[in-house]
């Protein structure tokens, strides 16, 4: 091995090669290169491809239909991603890629870049009702922490995951693994990762996520007392009593209010835990991942013993957790003792049911970064314009053709769907950051109004030509069109 | 970070796609459903350490090869050293330059070993394996330079034929060499073989001293490249014919010798646009018309030499 290289070399650990790499070359693989002393990943520039292939169609059926100009098949159009794009960091340039088409007869212009993000992080929705863990607890990959868990929403739990204290904050080993951890969830790879005092989840975007080992099949249907809700129609006259268990909140028939619009025969039935309202209660057992996420595998545990002033022999009681996963069915023996029963035939259904209308139950994760400035100056010399201009729709933002979420008030901060970008569509920096492709199409004229670099401006059919390092990839069905022109203007 | 290694079925799904940092393999194999399934678990599951065995050798990898092959470790290393050490006492050569060779040949033996297949390739970015059961063929096309992939040649092997190995080198591909040629196809019988005399041929297509010639050390661009200090081939300037005569001569003259020592079948050589061919020495293959190489046409293996981009001279 050479002992002494110019300052700007850099090590590539990309693979276990592990090439040093020369300013302004690439590594052994030539996907990894170092780019103005970065090591940066050169795979193929995208191009999104609107056409059809592999008779998948691509443009949703309505929009077709409405602007159908009587030709079997639109003309192919192209939007260049900013996928392989390269970046204008660290210094202040136009961006790598500024393209003009016209579409539907209007000039539109797309400004490429690959942006490096210090500032950035995922958000995962965890479809799961089991106790991953307390909120603002850390969590950790490969022991390291790199997020935290934050409020759970409805039939949820969710992670916030990087940000720029876990990326540049913390040790060195935090950072990489950090980033690490990023990049694989934004490129659709599975994570394992851990919850101090909580569980171990493996997770990976538009998968069910894996808890503790046991992979998730279904969302639950509503909280227990939402579900006595929906079924005791269902129940009514078929079983005497049901507890729908849930860590939120548990619910029972006889006492629900939808159980006594029915006329449901009061059983005296006593659970354990805080009543909220009558049928409804909290904290039945501890967070986990048994029953309805409380920690119970015996739904007995939570109830009291029956009392002779209000129960009877043979009194049948369904317990169900809320996705109709876990069940049992009891009916009292002489001494009012629940006695495990096979289930019953005519609430094999309602239990069916409930399994029915519970959706799968998936990881989703949304990135978000925030635009800094050298991105910003690759597409306008007065960046604050840029900003204005995607505030007031004027200018459309893209990661890799997929649409983005702005975040309101200042700056241009984002949220993506990595499920709607092309494979592999996030690379890294060492520094730690990740590198997300982000586009930002508007009219010509109003990329002229913004100060927009026009000088560098380069028709489609040209950035075409360059056919060696490009890869034309088809479109994501559900994708809005990223070219299609916005019926605002800035004349105003 | 460490990247997983990509394994997947291209979107023909007939073939397999296997990546892992710079090896990146195109496979096929024909047969019947189970035993092509079993050859693509087999495959998937040789390959997913091959890097790493690879890299924890990799500093002796990079020396150049003595006799004492021996010291190699792994199964892979210990296939490059074999190829090599027929041209280490006469040349610099380091077993680098049979690794794309020999990682396809590995990947093959995997293959074969599970599964009774009709025919099977291994595309390892322009050096191939080949399997070929009884009476089976393959047709292969060749490019001179894989951005421009306009064939210049193709090739029939069959079962008869003792080639079971197939690799390119050119100063134009995805590594270094020494000389000048856009293109040189060797034809072996194992694809470790065909690896490293591919590469020693492309080094003798040259042209000592000429000043339309580019050469830059090798560490300038790669600082822990195997040639260390070694004058790589960077741009040709366009040649005269007497040039490329005189350039293409002296590497048939290597490649005859190597055939002459039965470490080759056959070669085709290209530069700007020459081509020179060396006759077949097989008998049986010259009666049959069959081995050997033969003008343009379509032949099946285009789109693979195609699809790979690049030819592989001295990984």
């Amino acid at each position: 091995m050479p002992d002494v290289f110019p300052p700007d070399t850099v090590r590539c650990d990309a693979c276990p090669v592990l090439c040093y790499i020369k300013r302004g070359h690439a590594g052994a693989c030539d996907r990894y290169a170092n780019v103005e002393g970065q090591l940066v990943r050169v795979d193929p520039h995208i191009l999104l491809d609107r056409a059809k292939s592999q008779g998948t169609p691509l443009v949703p059926f309505l929009e077709r239909e409405g602007d159908w100009d009587g030709k079997i098949m639109k003309g192919r159009e192209t939007f260049v991603t900013a996928i392989g794009a390269g970046t204008t960091y660290p210094d202040y340039k136009p961006a790598p890629f500024i393209v003009s088409s016209e579409v539907e007869g209007v000039d539109m212009v797309t400004v490429v870049t690959e942006g490096i993000f210090s500032y950035c992080g995922v958000k995962l929705k965890i479809d799961t009702d089991r106790h991953l863990g307390p909120e603002r607890n850390l969590v950790r990959a490969q022991g390291e922490p790199v997020g935290h868990v934050t409020t759970a929403e409805y039939g949820s739990q969710m992670l916030s995951l990087g940000g720029v204290h876990h990326l540049t904050g913390g040790s060195k080993s935090e950072g990489r693994v950090t980033c690490e951890t990023l990049l694989e969830l934004c490129n659709g790879k599975e994570v394992e990762l851990t919850i101090d005092e909580g569980a171990g989840v493996r997770v990976a975007a538009g998968k069910p996520p894996v808890v503790n080992g046991q992979r998730e099949e279904r969302m639950r249907v509503g909280c227990g007392s939402a579900t006595i809700g929906m079924f005791a129609k269902q129940w009514f006259g078929k079983v005497d009593d049901v507890v729908v268990v849930d860590d939120h909140i548990t619910g029972v028939l006889s006492e629900h209010q939808a159980g006594k619009l029915l006329g449901v025969r009061e059983t005296g039935i006593a659970i354990h835990g805080r009543r909220s309202t009558p049928g409804r209660y909290f904290q039945v057992a501890e967070p986990g991942t048994g029953w309805g996420g409380t920690n119970i595998s015996d739904p007995l545990a939570i109830l009291k013993p029956f009392k002779p002033k209000f129960a009877w022999p043979h009194l049948r009681l369904l317990m169900v957790s809320t996705t109709g996963e876990q069940f049992a069915y009891y009916e009292l023996d002489e001494a009012l003792r629940p006695v495990e029963k096979e289930l019953p035939e005519a609430l094999k259904e309602s239990v069916g049911r409930i399994r029915e209308n519970c959706e799968p139950a998936l990881t989703t994760v949304l990135f978000m970064g925030g635009a800094g400035g050298s991105l910003r100056a690759g597409v306008t010399e007065n960046p604050v314009k840029l900003t204005d201009s995607v505030k007031r729709k004027l200018t459309r933002v893209t990661c890799g053709g997929a649409s983005a979420y702005i975040w309101p008030g200042g700056g241009i901060t984002f949220m993506v769907d990595v499920t709607r970008m092309p494979e592999n569509a996030f690379g890294y920096v060492p520094t730690p950051a990740l590198v997300a492709p982000i586009e930002f199409t508007l009219k010509k004229n109003d990329y002229a109004l913004l100060g927009g670099h026009m000088d560098y401006v380069r028709t489609l059919g040209d950035v075409l030509k360059e056919k060696e390092r490009q890869r034309q990839v088809v479109s994501h069905v559900q994708n809005p069109w990223p070219l299609k022109p916005f019926t605002g203007s800035s004349e105003s | 970070m460490r990247e997983p290694a990509l394994i997947r079925m291209l979107p023909d799904g007939r073939r397999m796609h296997l990546h892992d940092g710079p090896i990146d393999l195109i496979l096929e194999a024909n047969g019947g459903p189970h035993a092509v399934s079993a050859a693509y678990e087999a495959a998937a599951r040789r390959f997913v350490s091959i890097l790493d065995e690879l890299c924890d050798e990799l500093p002796l990898l990079r020396q150049p090869a003595r006799i004492t092959s021996e010291c190699a470790r792994g199964v892979v290393a210990r296939r490059m050293f074999a190829a090599v050490e027929p041209y280490c006492k006469d040349c610099f050569i380091t077993p680098m330059a049979a690794v794309a060779g020999s990682v396809a040949e590995e990947i093959l033996e995997a293959m074969t070993a599970v599964a009774d297949l009709d025919r099977a390739y291994v595309n390892n970015g322009g050096d191939i394996a080949v399997h070929l059961g009884d009476r089976q063929s393959y047709k292969i096309g060749m490019v001179e330079r894989p951005e421009h992939p306009s064939l210049f040649g193709h090739l029939e092997i069959t079962s008869v034929d003792p080639v079971r190995g197939i690799a390119t080198s050119g100063w134009r591909g995805r590594s270094f060499s020494l000389g000048i040629a856009d293109a040189v196809t060797v034809l072996a019988d194992c694809a470790a073989a065909a690896d490293a005399a591919a590469t020693v041929i492309a080094n003798a297509v040259n042209l000592p001293d000429h000043s339309g010639v580019t050469r830059v050390p090798a560490r300038e661009i790669s600082p822990d490249s195997d040639l260390g200090e070694r004058l790589v081939t960077r741009g040709v300037e366009p040649l005269s014919q007497l040039e490329i005569g005189t350039a293409i001569d002296s590497g048939v003259r290597s490649a005859t010798l190597l055939r002459e020592r039965g470490l080759i079948h056959s070669a085709a050589l290209c530069l700007q646009k020459c081509v020179r061919v060396l006759p077949s020495f097989s008998t049986k293959s010259e009666r049959n018309g069959r081995e050997g190489f033969s003008g343009p046409s379509a032949p099946e293996f285009h789109a693979e030499l195609e699809l790979s981009g690049r030819t592989d001279p001295h990984a």
